[in-house]
């Protein structure tokens, strides 16, 4: 006899007679849900099916209404799991994607502005690619021409710092893009969903006028943080305040539960910038971290790539041994930049003879980028300029704030 | 009270915390700390999501009606897991073969694999909102009689430092918690139950004890009553008095029921603002408050003020609802005038509400939006009042009354621990697990093998130094004198002001050799054990408190004393034995045992007499 999830099942285990829902097999056994709540494992011959009841009616749903008085939003999930809501009898967290099934999950979002929807894509964000950056920078700009007074993206935490940086080179934007996610999921009363999305909501009718990641500022529900979308990266596994700013503080703050918005004296605000988008990009380009004692043929891995970020040790080295690959690459047409590995600073490779012996090989210093910035800038570079000393001065050329000044005007 | 002829029926949920190392679901050691010694705080608010089955638990809710921001207290000894900034570590094995043994000692039936489930708590007893909890077995039996439903394990909550300021060292300790069916139809059945189960988780061995680790909630109901879950009687010696008391309180409010509907009361849920019949109030609550608010409760005159248990009325179950929506309590007229209030003022009000004798008001102060909110819970228990008892989750008040907490929670409350893999009990693992002897028949045997008094036996059988006695008898140590130093001598050191967490179980067995071997008198174990509290070493402490004396230098300090006294011992002859005795003792006494003291003495005075 098979059984099919929330059949009604009675259990005889123990001595004792129990009624419940079937959930699923697991092996031999079945796992029952039972009245009581508890789940429990049992062999699968002790359940036997009861008759089927009238299947309980449909909640009667109450229509929310958006406030027309209010700024239009345009919320774009690619798969994070800021409105997923659990299933109570199976346990199944499911995400859930009209403006109103996260009306109804946040309802302090209805206070906040009115909603646009849409789900472009729904992936785990480790499994996010350039294609779908260039797709998310696409549907941000028809939404902001189509009367959007502010973005919220939601995404998976794993990734997100990649798509908010690509989007970031792809799209000049007048309204805020805001980035955000959870790091509890949204099926316990402790996630941190609710509070990171209303502040998204607050940033994105706020005077930001740039794309930033909205996260928990610090371990307790007092206070998200806006991380330029360039200068930020996760720093945590699991904590709340896993993103953080490097190298220089938030470009603004959002105080919960009161909304209020401080952006940095150097945010870019609201109407500084013309709505314009150039989502070309090089998806041939790579990011290899040297490690001590790395066997130089592994650059040869890269061969052919119109590109390479290598995350060297301190100030931007490697092995000396590695360099006449590396020459052999720029000397092939590849592109390379330097950044470190170390949590912040900028690289430098005129301190020591390694790092001017990779400066005459080709490699081009990457001042204070962080490694996966560099990684996405190069790739949006070179899809978008052909000639080697408009790439070598773009990748040198703070373009949206990765950098704290043009490189090029000193070197 | 005929609790027969009233239909009690009462339950047990017993939860008792487990004496592992580490906590069920990650590595932090299980010590309880001194909240001033917290290492940083977290501050955090929780919410309930609508489930798409479009329920939300009902204690959940209610209990979310403020949202209150919840500060939690951290420690060097708590990790990331307790302020859920972490996903949990793995089931601790440990914890689960101690609840294991307990089902064996019940008989019950293990499930193949234990799942995780979250169970929602959103009062912010827990970091996450819920607290994690598994079915481990079914149905035990106790003595034949009672039925154990179920054990599973489960973690602690936080402990509350005070309002919305909780402390996570607690939280995540280990727990069995332990369901009786409601199988117990007197006070004193459930107080004998509770009592053995207790004695049968002790047998183990390894739950911890002292104050708060063991929680009794005990499960109520009578005929035309209604389920009352009570938490949290922590003293054995009240739980008789806790079921009584809720009797007798189901039995007031049936009896509140019949009363309503034969004076045909009526409950319109119209509320009024009555802040001006107040502007001149002398009352101190009243005069503070923004708004103050009435509503008229038909029919409720003299009820309302009605005694349903020691110190508890109807109002004060109406003043525990609006407690939830943040004001301090309520005014009703069936206690004015008082607290200020005047006669006039009373008058006044029931006029402007048209409330007449059989009428009573109530009353609340404080914020506009508080005061709507808690007149509707108001209102909601008036109306409860007409159905008789409210199914309900209650908790202990001292002396042994209770007060609302909130509704009963349902089913909805549950989800699955989806970070927590299901463990597996095989067959052999059942099989290879030993249950304990019970400490009851410990402490028969120890009458019966070792020659201890009964009541010495139970005692020891019951001491939390019960495995340090029975070390000390396997390693050959006389029981009864084991008994008697572990018992008496221990207790003399805390009485002292001395903490036995001082003396190793090394030290008191080792002094107890020492003694056994004739290197130190039974008399001077106190001395030695104080000293070694103090930090001394054994040996240092037995040569400093009491330098050994041999049988050659007792002979000759013997020798010496008799021969001063020969004069007197030749008059008085054998009865000379006892004040000369004394005078040796008083240079010997705990250096060398008394009998050996009198043999020697014995044979000096048959020298002379």
């Amino acid at each position: 006899m098979s059984l099919n999830n929330s059949d009604p099942v009675t259990v005889r285990f123990a001595g004792v007679e129990m009624d419940g829902i079937y959930i699923n097999r697991s092996g031999e056994n079945a796992i029952v849900k039972l009245s009581s709540g508890y789940n429990i494992c049992v062999p699968t011959s002790l359940c036997s099916a009861k008759e089927q009841t009238v299947p309980a009616e449909k909640p009667r749903v109450l229509p929310i209404k958006q406030d027309p008085a209010l700024p239009l939003l345009s919320i774009i999930s690619t798969g994070g799991t800021i409105a997923s809501t659990v299933d109570y009898r199976t346990g199944a967290v499911s995400s859930r994607f009209t403006a109103e099934d996260i009306l109804r999950s946040i309802p302090e979002l209805a206070g906040i502005a009115r909603y646009h929807t849409l789900q472009p894509f729904q992936v785990l964000s480790e499994n996010m690619n350039p294609a779908m950056w260039q797709e998310l920078a696409g549907t941000i700009h028809d939404e902001i021409l189509h009367g959007s007074e502010g973005i919220i993206i939601t995404h998976g935490t794993d990734t997100m710092l990649y798509s908010a940086a690509a989007v970031s080179f792809m799209l000049d934007t007048p309204v805020p893009v805001v980035f955000v996610g959870a790091q509890r999921s949204a099926d316990r009363p402790s996630s941190d969903n609710a509070m990171n999305a209303i502040c998204s909501a607050k940033a994105a009718v706020s005077q930001m006028g740039e794309v930033v990641v909205c996260m928990h500022a610090n371990e307790s529900d007092t206070t998200c943080a806006l991380h330029r979308a360039t200068r930020v990266r996760k720093n945590h596994t699991s904590r709340r305040d896993a993103f953080q700013s490097i190298g220089r503080g938030p470009v603004g703050e959002v105080s919960y539960p009161d909304g209020t918005v401080v952006p940095a004296k150097d945010a870019v605000l609201r109407g500084t910038k013309e709505l314009r988008l150039a989502n070309n990009l090089e998806p041939s380009c790579g990011l290899l971290q040297y490690y001590p004692g790395m066997d130089p043929a592994v650059f040869d891995a890269f061969k052919g790539y119109k590109g390479l970020v290598i995350a060297g040790t301190g100030l931007g080295h490697v092995g000396t041994d590695c360099i006449s690959r590396i020459a052999g690459l720029t000397a092939s047409g590849t592109t390379i930049i330097m950044t470190s590995q170390c949590q912040a600073g900028s690289v430098c490779d005129r301190v020591y003879e390694t790092g001017r012996d990779l400066l005459d090989a080709g490699v081009i210093e990457g001042g204070s980028m962080l490694p996966e910035v560099a990684l996405v800038k190069l790739m949006w570079v070179l899809g978008n300029a052909t000639r080697k000393e408009d790439i070598r001065r773009l990748i040198r050329t703070n373009l949206k704030g990765e950098l704290e000044y043009d490189l090029w005007r000193y070197a | 009270m005929d609790y027969e002829a009233v239909g009690l029926k009462a339950g047990l949920e017993i939860h008792q915390q487990l004496n592992t190392k580490e906590k069920l679901f990650c590595h932090s050691p299980t010590v309880i700390r001194d909240s001033a010694e917290h290492t940083g705080e977290v501050s955090r608010y929780l919410r309930v999501a609508v489930s798409e089955m479009g329920d939300v638990d009902r204690a959940a809710k209610e209990e979310l009606m403020n949202q209150r921001l919840f500060t939690y207290y951290t420690y060097d000894t708590t990790g990331l897991v307790e302020i859920d900034e972490e996903p949990p570590a793995p089931l601790n094995p440990d914890a689960l073969d101690i609840v294991l043994t307990i089902a064996k000692m019940f008989e019950m039936t293990p499930l193949p694999e234990i799942h995780t489930m979250r169970k929602m708590i959103v009062d912010g007893s827990a970091t996450s909102g819920f607290q994690r909890t598994a079915l481990v077995a079914l149905n035990g039996a106790i003595e034949h009689a009672y039925r154990v439903e179920t054990v599973a394990v489960e973690e602690e909550a936080c402990q509350r430092v005070e309002d919305t300021i909780f402390s996570v060292d607690r939280l995540g300790i280990p727990l069995i918690e332990i369901t009786t069916s409601p199988c117990m139809k007197t006070p004193e059945e459930v107080h004998d139950i509770a009592q053995y189960i207790g004695m049968t988780l002790r047998s183990t061995g390894r739950v911890k004890r002292g104050i708060g680790t063991i929680r009794q909630d005990v499960n109520v109901s009578i005929r035309d009553g209604a389920r009352v879950e009570i938490k949290g009687v922590q003293e054995l010696d009240l739980i008789a008095e806790v079921v009584r008391r809720e009797v007798q309180r189901q039995l007031s409010l049936l009896a509140i029921r019949d009363e309503l509907q034969a004076r045909n009361a009526l409950v319109n849920g119209e509320v009024y603002d009555v802040t001006s019949v107040f502007a001149r109030t002398q009352s101190q609550v009243l005069k503070k408050a923004r708004v103050i608010l009435g509503t008229v409760l038909h029919g409720f005159n003299g009820l309302v003020g009605l005694e349903i248990q020691p110190d508890r009325r109807l109002g004060s179950e109406m003043s525990d609802y609006a407690k939830k929506c943040g004001v301090g309590g309520l005014f009703h007229t069936d206690e004015l005038p008082a607290y200020g209030v005047t006669e006039e003022e009373v008058h006044v009000l029931k006029e402007t509400l048209g409330a007449g004798p059989e009428d009573a008001v109530v009353i609340v102060a404080s914020t506009e939006q508080k005061c709507r909110c808690a007149m509707q819970m108001i209102i909601r228990r008036a109306k409860m009042a007409f159905e008789g008892v409210p199914e309900e989750t209650r908790k202990m008040l001292e002396g042994g009354s209770t007060a609302y907490m909130r509704p009963l929670p349902g089913a909805a409350r549950m989800y699955p621990e989806t970070d927590i893999l299901p463990v597996p009990v095989t067959k052999e693992y059942w099989e290879s697990i030993a249950a304990p002897e019970l400490l009851t028949v410990k402490a028969e045997r120890f009458v019966a093998e070792y020659g201890l008094d009964p009541g010495m036996a139970r005692q020891m059988a019951f001491s939390e130094e019960l495995p340090l006695f029975e070390r000390a008898v396997s390693e050959g140590i006389r029981p009864v004198f084991a008994a008697r130093t572990i018992l008496a001598s221990l207790k003399e050191l805390s009485r002292a002001g001395i903490s036995s967490d001082a003396l190793s179980d090394d030290a008191i067995i080792a002094v107890m050799k020492t003694v056994e071997a004739g290197n130190a008198a039974k008399e001077a174990v106190l001395d030695i054990l104080t000293a070694c509290a103090k930090g001394m070493s054994v040996s240092d402490a037995v040569s400093r408190v009491a330098p050994a004396f041999s049988r050659e230098e007792l002979q000759d300090l013997v020798h010496g004393i008799v021969n001063d006294r020969v004069e007197f011992i030749r008059t008085r002859g054998k009865a000379a034995l006892g004040p000369v005795m004394g005078v040796i003792m008083k240079e010997v006494r705990g250096r060398i045992d008394g009998k050996v003291v009198s043999e020697v003495l014995d044979e000096e005075l048959g020298r002379i007499i």
